[in-house]
């Protein structure tokens, strides 16, 4: 699903290099849930950019679905951006004031799918998060891991071949971001392909696998045996 | 994208901050109101004074001298003193001539005009009878020059209603009483009636006498300033013309049409002139209404530089989600369009009651041309894409990266 060989990323800033990357190789199947870990200035949040195609690597391949993404262009990279992957930021991102059903069909006007068929795929997703009694509200009605539940049917909406979950706890209280990772460990089950970047080691457990950066490097890619199951509870 | 979401997304983000929309939208109001109400009052005082023009007659031809050359300098065109009484006769007898109706023969000259303790410079025009016919003129009271006055070379005067209220005050009837003219008296046997016009078109500032009298006795001279002629119909105006014109040529023992002594022109001319002039100004003063169209296009700019800014977490994040440059020019290309046309409708409705009103007041027919509203929406437009273009490319090269991360 994911194939990265050797990715590097040098920011050149006038004659001072900053090497955010150095040398990364790794593969995730499809249906894997992988948790990406390190400190700040690890290099993780390149590493997503790179993943989520809206960056590309200085040198080494990266090709999600079969498809080399590295040498694409712009029009090209949004295009990846919007039928492979979905996104789920940490600020959840939702656009303000907009119901939780347009936030959702938003990807797929970008897509050109027919208006009655985005919202039934948006209704079907929603309720699929538990929220299939709040389509109408606007984002600034709901509560933030309500926000995040939106986020995560909108990184659904065009089934895409992986979900890229930036923190998507940070801004959550714990039982929400409970909530959260249940979501994501039921999508796993599901077959998708999760990848979801955390400097929160409880947050890390509950992946198949665990990718930790340091420096720009991988130091350590092993599988979490002492995986956590969370709780989907109510609201 | 289609359209309807488009459109759709960008009156929601107008809807947001309602106060800058409004603002942002006046300078497009202000512009384009005032580009349609100068050029529709232009158009109307071109109508006005084309009325005016057609009201002193639409079959009147108009001969004056040509210039007068002296020792190869060539004078003023009508200055010469080319034509002739005998000449009107001619034009008015010869069975060359066939398309003409009236001929009137007219000496034209600036003078004071006295009556008791008042003056007023005016026109002193020497006349025949034939002059309200070819002219259509009416008289309001008493008569007008007769052929009696002409023959006798009577001091006789008919006064402009200009004339009367200069001299013996508005609503004064003067008929009976007498004026002097370089020193002779005259007395007043009509008044004619208001045929409106200022400046160098009033018909009401001005003072007929009999032509023998002008010539002989008042400014001693032989000659015409000028021959209004009458044609028999609006169609035969061309053949008149020619007949005229060649008449006159062989009178004046001239082969060459180019040496011509005399000018002969129409109403049609004058028209031509007069509407040339007030196009000019038309012009001028749209170009002064663009100016503030200019003004109101570049507020719009900088509201949309601004929104841009604003939104560019909002940009970063549609770009993550699969929107391509063209999507995010479009989005804010469609904001500055409907800014701008909507701004443009009202404009032209500010425009339209502005015209209205003022060309109530100053007593001015009230047209609206279509081609000015649909140019003002066309124009509209045109500067949403304009100035919107700028703004939207700025947009649509924000890195999505930097965009999401913006605070």
């Amino acid at each position: 699903m994911i194939k990265a060989d050797n990715l590097s990323k040098i920011y050149s800033n006038g004659s001072v290099e900053t090497v955010a990357l150095s040398n990364i190789s790794f593969e995730v199947e499809e249906g894997e849930f992988v948790a990406i870990m390190g400190p700040s200035g690890s290099g993780k949040s390149t590493l997503m950019h790179i993943i989520g195609a809206l960056d590309t690597p200085t040198s080494g391949a990266y090709v999600l679905d079969g498809k080399e993404v590295g040498k694409l262009s712009d029009d090209e990279l949004a295009g990846i951006r919007n039928k492979k992957i979905g996104f789920v930021f940490q600020a959840y991102n939702l656009l303000p004031r907009t119901t939780a059903l347009k936030n959702v069909m938003l990807p797929m006007v970008y897509a050109g799918i027919p208006k009655e068929e985005r919202v039934e795929r948006a209704k079907k997703l929603l309720e699929m998060v538990g929220l299939g009694n709040r389509i109408t509200h606007t984002s600034n009605q709901l509560s933030g891991g309500q926000q995040q539940r939106v986020a995560i049917a909108r990184s659904l909406a065009m089934s895409p071949a992986i979900i890229l979950a930036d923190e998507p706890t940070g801004n959550l209280a714990t039982v929400q971001g409970e909530e959260i990772m249940a979501i994501f460990q039921e999508l796993g089950e599901q077959r998708h392909t999760v990848v979801v970047i955390t400097h929160e080691p409880n947050i890390a457990e509950h992946a198949q696998r665990i990718i930790y950066l340091q420096d720009g490097a991988i130091i350590e890619d092993s599988t979490n045996h002492g995986r956590r199951r969370a709780k989907r509870g109510g609201e | 994208m289609e359209l309807s979401e488009v459109m759709a997304t960008a009156f929601e983000a107008l809807t947001l901050n309602k106060m800058r929309t409004v603002l942002a939208t006046l300078g497009i109001v202000i512009g384009i109101g005032a580009v349609i109400a100068l050029v529709s009052l232009g158009q109307a005082s071109q109508l006005a004074v084309q009325s005016q023009i057609q009201s002193l007659g639409s079959n009147l031809l108009t001969v004056i001298p040509g210039a007068q050359t002296s020792g190869g300098v060539r004078g003023a065109e009508g200055g010469a003193a080319s034509l002739t009484l005998d000449d009107a006769k001619a034009i008015m007898t010869s069975p060359q001539v066939t398309t003409v109706a009236n001929v009137s023969p007219e000496l034209s000259r600036r003078a004071q005009v006295v009556a008791g303790g008042n003056n007023t410079n005016t026109q002193v025009l020497g006349s025949t009878p034939a002059y309200t016919m070819v002219r259509e003129l009416s008289i309001a009271s008493g008569r007008f020059i007769t052929q009696q006055d002409v023959d006798g070379m009577d001091k006789v005067a008919v006064l402009g209603p200009q004339v009367v209220s200069d001299l013996f005050g508005d609503g004064a009837n003067p008929i009976g009483q007498s004026v002097r003219i370089k020193g002779m008296s005259f007395r007043v046997v009509g008044v004619t009636e208001s045929k409106g016009g200022s400046g160098f078109m009033n018909r009401d500032d001005i003072v007929f006498v009999p032509l023998s009298t002008a010539q002989k006795l008042l400014f001693g001279v032989n000659y015409l300033s000028s021959i209004s002629i009458a044609a028999k119909s609006e169609q035969a105006m061309d053949q008149a013309r020619n007949e005229v014109g060649y008449l006159l040529l062989a009178r004046h023992k001239l082969s060459d049409p180019t040496q011509a002594d005399f000018t002969i022109f129409s109403q049609e001319d004058i028209l031509g002139a007069a509407s040339q002039v007030t196009g000019t100004f038309t012009t001028l003063l749209s170009g002064i209404a663009m100016i503030s169209l200019l003004v109101g296009g570049i507020g719009i700019m900088n509201i949309m530089l601004v929104t841009v800014i604003e939104r560019t977490r909002e940009i970063g994040l549609r770009k993550s989600l699969g929107a391509r440059k063209r999507d995010i020019i479009t989005q804010f290309l469609a904001e500055s369009i409907i800014l701008t046309v909507v701004g443009g409708v009202l404009g032209m409705v500010l425009g339209i009651m502005l015209s209205y009103v003022v060309s109530i007041l100053i007593g001015l027919p009230f047209t609206l041309s279509l081609t000015s509203v649909f140019l003002a929406i066309g124009v509209s437009g045109g500067i949403g894409i304009i100035f919107g273009l700028y703004p939207a490319q700025k947009a649509a090269k924000l890195s999505p990266i930097e965009a999401l991360r913006f605070e």
